[in-house]
């Protein structure tokens, strides 16, 4: 399904393509399959209000209109245009980070957003993006000697500490954890060699008990309690108790669509947002939750056999690293609610409900979808035909 | 064109990798799923209907006591309660100030309203006043449009209407202390519960509680009850009839007046327990209400001592009244015969010691019949002497006087009878020839209570039978009243002639001039009573007191003043009523005790009269139900 069909095959090897062969050429397999596991979400946001549209699912659904017109829109666009703008979206984010920083010291407490009057923006959303682009560029022009030589990888390392210091500073641990994370996994694409991940990793384990200093208590706490959940079960650790005991009363086939207690009679917390997953698994059971992650699993796969089949570095870094980013969300999603992870605060990719979330993954997912019409398209060094 | 091969594989060998490194963090996701949906399943169901259920226990009314006519002593009144729901107010104060137009409230209720209203969940409904009247309940309802988050409630209080009359037997109901709790009841952790403290309150507690009802509700994260799972009624309490008659109780009390006093009447063949009084009495509605520290040190310290029940708890040197005893004691060991006389010229001497008789010229030469109605202490001093007072004693538990009588009333007092192996036992000191006397007419170490010398007067005029008491007419087995069988006695083991004998003294004593107690006998055909006076010397009477002659009772304060004391049974020639009355420092039995006894026992037996007469059907069988019961229709 994702083998174009030959005949287009040999005209998308083009500097151009016309807007109405870009569509032709969008896989809507890969739309369905977002829809079908935003459909979940509508359906668990429903059933979470109780049998109601309001005052989640219905917006959620224009959300995820609006997303995938996005979605489209970023597809369409030259993939070139993407990676010559990759720094410029960089340094825009940064400077949104330090705004929000700044704006968060004068306001009480942890901001993390700026309100643009109709959406509220996350910088730290636009930076999960920007880093992937901004990567990718460097690393789409590196040859396997470049990428051999300590030197080289000194700036993209730097590139990603900065904007991760100010994550955590937001505080925001899951955030920080991503882009390390996706970063990590565009680096290893790129070529680097696992024992300068050992060194890292050391490197990194070496200074967790100075990082434990700069960490605010909330954040320790929860560290403290995913390693001793029962320490505490009324109190921060209820949370993570309340659902263990909704997943496991879930059973193999779940309490039934909308008769939920955990999530019903209002034991679970966040169950709209972060925990949406419990909810859903109380009531649809393991049947439900593997049903949900075979979705999932699916939907990297595309991502990867889109990366595999593309042409250029950059292509392949792009839905590499976006595959990647949307992976970490539902595997830290689901790990958390499970009692596997520590509670970091990430939702559940495409059903969680929020707005700015949903529309940077399509957003993500459209360049995905852009690396794939636009995979036969090579891409010079410095973004653009072949120079 | 930018194309590189080698990268390219290198891509795809390392997309592999990664791909791999996903598949089994995936892998951990479905094993994790796989144990907590599946292997762990049970227990977390368990724990999430842990969560959402919750049981509430239903309290169940407490049993009815009632009296032998079926008159209510103890009952469950309405406590009307208001209550606020403060989310259901459009704002507490406005709530609060709105009802204190209607009822009264103090700024204490309503410092506590608010404070309680901080604390608990805003849908918690919360106690404003409780013990509402009537009238302020309907001001509240009339008024209710306009007061949103007002509620009443109706919960149950013990109430005695008969208030102080009974109030031993009853004893009273109070919230439950620590030291109360059996844990065995869930009730008891119920706020509000409250339990027998005393009285059959207190030893037919478990009967009158009940079984608690359980509802099982489906209640949210906060607490808040969305309906109702399942609900088991609890059963009542048993109501318990009692063997009391009320009137005849409350006639009693008033013939006891503002003495210190016991008074006891009972069925000598069945053991039914008509009339037990004790006074001072108090209001057991106060414990229930909660006693203040005044009305509580009040109660507890004064020296009539309200709050003990005299006729089981109270205990007093028998007096004269233990001369029965001794003379069965003496005719059964054969060391007297009935026509044999002792002479009496006031007292008789023990070695070197004098012993007096209490009629200072002496009684002359007198047999056992006219020792008992002159109530001559030398003779029972000569038959003491004679045959031992271990042998006395032994005679003395089998009429019940010195052990308790098994009565179902808490707090049960033995008394005392001595005898030499509790002398050494207890004080360490051998038994004097002198104590056999004293002791032998009822005075020295020896203790009784009232209800021990009413059972003593049952058992010698049912022909010795060991008749025990109780109050309740029926049996309670596992929370279950069940009609007692007719009564069946173990023997006292003496001889119907010495029980005999002994009644005839009695007979003399109530009924022949010249017997202590014939100004306070029965005129009225077949309810002659026989009886014994009992006059308990409180103090020791010195020799010089005995030569400028001994001082009267009303010159003495009321601390040194002797016991009264007379018991009897009636009617004379087929007995079913014994009496026991007991007048703490009263004075004389003769001039005090007997007077009040005879009272209560004619106004007993008329009541009985009455009784029957209005049911004529059941006269004859009842009469002749008893023992040794002649046809004297």
């Amino acid at each position: 399904m994702l083998r174009p069909t030959p005949r287009l095959s040999s005209r998308l090897n083009r500097t151009e393509m016309s807007w109405r062969e870009k569509i032709w050429q969008i896989n809507w397999s890969l739309v369905a399959l977002l829809t079908a596991i935003a459909s979940v979400g509508f359906l668990t946001l429903y059933s979470a209000a109780k049998g109601s549209l309001e005052p989640w699912a219905i917006k959620q659904m224009v959300r995820f209109a609006m997303g995938i017109a996005v979605m489209i829109t970023v597809a369409v666009i030259d993939l070139r245009f993407w990676m010559r703008h990759a720094y410029g979206l960089y340094v825009l984010s940064v400077v949104l980070l330090v705004a929000v920083e700044v704006k968060g010291t004068i306001g009480m407490g942890a901001q993390r957003w700026i309100d643009l009057g109709f959406i509220q923006l996350q910088p730290s959303e636009i930076m999960k993006i920007a880093m992937i682009l901004t990567l990718a560029r460097y690393f789409h022009g590196a040859t396997i000697q470049d990428v051999g030589r300590p030197t080289y990888l000194i700036p993209p390392l730097l590139l990603v500490l900065l904007p991760v210091a100010l994550v955590m500073k937001q505080p925001d641990l899951g955030t920080a954890m991503m882009v390390l994370m996706s970063s990590g996994a565009i680096f290893f694409m790129a070529g680097v060699r696992l024992w300068k991940f050992g060194i890292l990793l050391a490197g990194g384990l070496g200074s967790i008990p100075v990082a434990w200093q700069f960490l605010h208590d909330y954040q320790k706490k929860r560290v403290i309690i995913f390693l001793n959940p029962d320490q505490d079960p009324l109190g921060a650790g209820y949370h993570i108790t309340q659902s263990k005991i909704a997943l496991g009363s879930g059973g193999i086939f779940g309490k039934g669509y909308m008769n939920g207690t955990q999530a019903g009679l209002n034991f679970l917390p966040e169950k709209q947002t972060d925990f949406i997953f419990t909810m859903f698994g109380e009531e649809w059971g393991l049947m439900g939750g593997l049903f949900l992650l075979g979705l999932y699993v699916l939907l990297t796969a595309f991502g990867y056999a889109i990366a595999m089949r593309c042409r250029s570095q950059f292509g392949r870094l792009v839905a590499l690293g976006i595959t990647t980013t949307f992976f970490l969300y539902f595997f830290i999603n689901t790990a958390m609610v499970m009692g596997l992870v520590p509670v970091v605060g990430v939702p559940l990719p495409l059903i969680s409900y929020g707005g700015t979330a949903m529309l940077s993954l399509l957003f993500g997912w459209g360049l995905v979808m852009s690396a794939y019409i636009h995979r036969d398209l090579p891409i010079g060094r410095r973004g653009g035909h072949d120079d | 064109m930018y194309h590189d091969n080698d990268r390219s594989k290198m891509f795809s060998r390392r997309a592999l990798l990664l791909a791999g490194g996903k598949g089994a963090l995936v892998s951990a996701l479905v094993a994790r799923m796989y144990y907590l949906q599946v292997i762990e399943a049970e227990r977390y169901t368990m724990l999430s209907d842990e969560n959402r259920v919750s049981m509430r226990l239903l309290a169940p009314p407490r049993g009815l006591i009632l009296d032998r006519n079926g008159t209510a002593m103890a009952v469950n009144q309405h406590n009307y309660r208001v209550l606020v729901v403060s989310e259901q107010t459009p704002s507490l104060d406005y709530t609060l100030d709105a009802l204190s137009q209607i009822i009264s409230l103090g700024d204490h209720d309503r410092a506590r309203v608010i404070k309680e209203a901080r604390r608990r969940r805003s849908f918690v409904p919360i106690t404003v006043r409780e013990n509402l009247s009537w009238e302020e309940v309907a001001r509240i309802e009339v008024n209710a449009p306009d007061l949103p988050g007002v509620l009443i409630d109706v919960g149950q209080s013990r109430y005695y209407p008969l208030e102080h009359l009974g109030a031993h037997i009853l004893g009273y109901v109070a919230a439950v202390s620590e030291n109360d709790q059996t844990n065995t009841d869930p009730l008891e952790e119920l706020p509000g519960f409250r339990i027998g403290k005393a009285g059959v309150e207190k030893i037919y507690d478990m009967a009158l509680r009940g079984r608690g009802g359980t509802s099982q509700e489906e209640v949210n994260a906060v607490g808040r009850v969305m309906r109702e799972l399942d609900r088991r009624e609890g059963e009542p309490g048993v109501d318990l009839t009692l063997t009391l008659d009320m009137r005849l109780q409350e006639y009693a009390a008033q013939r006891l007046g503002d003495e210190s006093a016991a008074a006891v009447v009972m069925d000598i063949h069945t053991g039914e327990v008509i009339v037990m009084a004790s006074t001072p009495s108090f209001d057991p509605n106060a414990f229930n209400r909660g006693l203040t520290h005044d009305e509580w040190k009040d109660l507890s310290t004064n020296p009539l001592a309200p709050l003990q029940n005299k006729a089981i708890s109270g205990t007093f040197a028998p007096g004269s009244t233990f001369k029965m005893v001794v003379a069965i004691a003496a005719l059964e060991a054969g060391v007297i015969s009935p026509e044999q006389t002792v002479l009496c010229r006031g007292h008789t001497e023990l070695g070197s010691i004098k012993f007096h008789c209490w009629k200072k010229g002496g009684h002359g030469s007198v047999d056992l019949v006219n020792a008992l109605k002159g109530s001559c202490d030398v003779y029972f001093y000569e038959i003491a002497r004679r045959v031992g007072f271990d042998k006395v004693a032994e005679v003395a538990n089998r009429f019940g006087l010195g052990v308790p009588t098994g009565i179902d009333l808490p707090n049960e007092r033995s008394g005392l009878i001595p005898n030499r192996a509790w002398k050494r036992k207890a004080l360490g000191q051998p038994w004097h020839p002198g104590e056999t006397l004293i002791n032998g007419i009822g005075q020295g170490y020896c203790l009784t209570t009232p209800l021990q010398l009413a059972v003593m007067t049952a058992r010698i005029a049912n022909g010795g039978q060991q008749v025990i008491p109780h109050v309740a007419r029926d049996l309670i087995v596992d929370k279950q009243a069940i009609p007692r069988d007719a009564p069946t006695w173990k023997s006292c083991g003496v001889s119907q002639r010495s029980l005999s004998l002994v009644r005839k003294g009695m007979n003399a004593v109530s009924n022949e001039p010249g017997g202590t107690a014939f100004r306070a006998r029965i005129e009225q055909e077949g309810m002659w009573l026989s009886g014994k006076t009992g006059t308990a010397q409180v103090r020791r009477i010195t020799m010089r007191e005995r030569e400028t002659g001994v001082k009267k009772n009303e010159d003495l304060p009321w601390k040194e003043r002797d016991h009264a004391l007379f018991v009897a049974y009636a009617p004379e020639d087929a007995p079913r009523y014994s009496i026991a009355v007991v007048v703490e420092h009263g004075g004389g039995g003769s001039a005090v005790a007997a007077p009040i006894a005879r009272d209560i026992m004619l106004e007993v037996q008329k009541r009985e009269r009455a009784r029957v007469a209005e049911q004529p059907e059941q006269k004859r069988q009842h009469s002749c139900s008893a023992p040794g019961c002649k046809d004297h229709g």
